[in-house]
């Protein structure tokens, strides 16, 4: 056996922590049909966990890559690693307590979950355009299915067909752009495009192949973030599917779609200057390109999220305006621009899962969606009350709740880096949110409502929003911490 | 003689006949049959590039590798289509439409 494969191997332990547990439960799961729920969700579980922790002796490692140059192993892969599988664990830890979910059996559940998670963390980590692809498909086929996982619900279903038939068209337009990169520059691999597209593109001879290219290579990573123009899929795909994967995919896809889409420009169509700095190719302004998207994507989300009274819609829009925001991240080419993206993606996780959280809880017992039906829930459940609140306020950026940090940091790194213009439209956007997500703190405490009896909440649920809330709140207390974990966690292999 | 530019004009005439399908088509299997059009419309880019201009074969492997991705998301898209018709007795696009908004 080749050496240096058994050497990878052993800088590979998170996903093979990752692929046994996707085994695991497959077979717990149709051998012990008795205790199957416990043991499969525990299998799970202590999967993820011991991925987590498998992950963190890889921070010391020196950067480099594995697998033949497919996978990169650098601070930046490893922040994500650890955020996504983060992500996950505390998405399976709210699933049991799901009325939509636990009423067909988990196994499955379990299992795709994991299976997302590991193509998620290849995603993440790719530095070929083959992997990249691969991981991408395995990413969007792994979703189609958990999306559609209510297999007799009709809404269900459609959101699956919906996001499945946009999904493949956006893949595989981006996997178009990907074989005309390859033609132009003979190589798959991300780091070797740059130092091909700095010698023989520079001279403008191609630079319209190169824009149609980009352009498609574009529509998948704005499909896997949901921006804007690729955004169709994400309000009915968020309304449909059941909350839990809803929850799920508002962050985590998204995170490895950012991550991708930094490692692909910034590796790829950018020129390394002193560290911590990048300059774009003059040749393709990708930058204005994002640019455009990303003011698109905010102020679409945050306009079309006002006359919205599903709250799971509500949230679907909220999360394409975040999108929005994160992209403002990235075209600031530089150490403050990333880490602006790694502290809001940080903040972003728990407000948001938070929010779904407490949709979970209240569909629980109300069964509805609906905004109205909100109404008179501070008699009903105070607590969730007040932690619906302090999430939506997170959401919103009003200080001292982990959402400010997020966008001032954001926007900072653009006021910093001459795109004035472009924080204060953020800013203005961030006043349009404060509108939708008000309505529904109104609805919960001003608005007076017709059922008056109690939200029993069980202790599991107290704990997972606890979890979410301590976050939230709390965040500003460790900002030292978390300013030095993104500050070092920046470094990109750059081959 | 037969060079590079005949497949790529091949390549660029499927993907766009792709496109086309799925922009138009009503049916989901048809919808599902533009997407084929277009993954091999890539299939064929890559291995003509491999054997015309980039001179090495990662553009061969690639496109093995699309092949299997083809199939499996085949696999997946044909599943969820049967499952919807199960339920609406239709595979017709028009009447997947109890999410609006």
């Amino acid at each position: 056996m080749n050496p240096q494969l058994l050497l990878d191997l052993q800088k590979f332990y998170p996903e093979l922590a990752l692929t046994a547990a996707f085994l695991c439960v497959i077979v717990a799961d149709i051998a012990f049909p008795r205790i199957r729920k416990r043991l499969t969700f525990a299998i799970a579980a202590l999967g993820l966990a011991v991925a987590f922790f498998l992950s963190l002796p890889l921070i010391g490692e020196p950067a480099g890559t594995i697998f033949s140059g497919s996978l990169a192993l650098d601070e930046m892969a490893v922040f994500f690693k650890c955020f996504l599988i983060a992500t996950s664990l505390l998405v399976l830890l709210a699933a049991p307590g799901s009325k939509e979910l636990s009423q067909r059996h988990m196994g499955e559940f379990y299992m795709l979950l994991l299976g997302v998670t590991l193509s998620m963390l290849l995603l993440a980590s790719s530095v070929d355009m083959l992997m990249l692809y691969l991981s991408l498909e395995m990413v969007s086929i792994g979703s189609y299915v958990m999306v559609g996982y209510l297999k007799n619900d009709r809404q269900s279903n459609e959101a699956s067909l919906k996001y499945l038939l946009f999904g493949t068209v956006a893949t595989g337009a981006m996997l178009y752009g990907i074989t005309i990169l390859y033609g132009l520059t003979g190589t798959t691999k991300i780091a070797l495009l740059r130092e091909a597209l700095a010698t023989n593109i520079a001279t403008g001879e191609n630079a319209a192949m190169l824009l149609i290219a980009t352009a498609l290579i574009v529509a998948g990573f704005g499909f896997k973030t949901a921006a804007v123009p690729f955004h169709f899929w994400c309000p009915d795909v968020y309304t449909g599917a059941p909350t839990p994967v809803t929850a799920f995919l508002s962050v985590a896809p998204k995170a490895a779609g950012f991550a991708i889409l930094i490692r692909f420009f910034f590796t790829g169509f950018a020129e390394s200057g002193s560290p911590g700095s990048w300059t774009a190719f003059s040749f393709i302004d990708w930058r204005l390109l994002i640019i455009v998207i990303s003011v698109v994507t905010m102020t679409f989300g945050n306009i079309a999220a006002l006359r919205q009274n599903n709250i799971k819609r509500l949230l679907a829009y909220s999360s394409i305006a975040h999108a929005g925001y994160i992209l403002m991240g990235t075209v600031v080419l530089n150490s403050q621009g990333l880490q602006s993206v790694l502290i809001y993606l940080i903040t972003y996780l728990f407000m948001n899962l938070g929010a779904f959280l407490i949709v979970i809880e209240i569909f629980n017992r109300t069964g509805s969606f609906d905004i109205d039906d909100y109404r008179g829930l501070s008699r009903r459940s105070p607590f969730l009350t007040i932690a619906m609140t302090i999430f939506m306020l997170s959401l919103m950026g009003i200080p001292p709740f982990a959402g400010f940090f997020g966008k001032l940091y954001v926007f900072g790194a653009a006021v910093n880096n001459d795109l004035a213009w472009f924080a204060v439209v953020g800013a203005l956007n961030s006043v349009i949110s404060v509108y939708y997500y008000a309505r529904v703190i109104r609805a919960m405490i001003i608005e007076p409502g017709r059922e008056t009896s109690l939200i029993p909440l069980p202790w599991t649920s107290h704990v997972m929003v606890w979890i979410m809330l301590l976050p939230t709140v709390g965040l500003m207390l460790f900002w030292n911490d978390i300013q030095q974990l993104t500050m070092s966690s920046l470094r990109l292999f750059l081959g | 003689m037969i060079g590079l530019g005949h497949f790529l004009v091949i390549s660029a005439a499927l993907f766009s006949l792709g496109i086309m399908c799925v922009l138009t088509r009503k049916n989901a299997v048809n919808v599902l049959m533009g997407v084929e059009l277009i993954l091999n419309s890539a299939n064929i880019n890559l291995v003509a590039f491999s054997k015309f201009s980039a001179g090495n074969m990662s553009g061969q492997i690639f496109a093995i590798f699309i092949i299997v991705i083809a199939a499996a998301e085949a696999a997946v898209a044909l599943a969820i289509v049967l499952s919807m018709y199960r339920i609406i007795k239709s595979v017709d696009l028009d009447r997947a439409d109890t999410l609006k908004g």
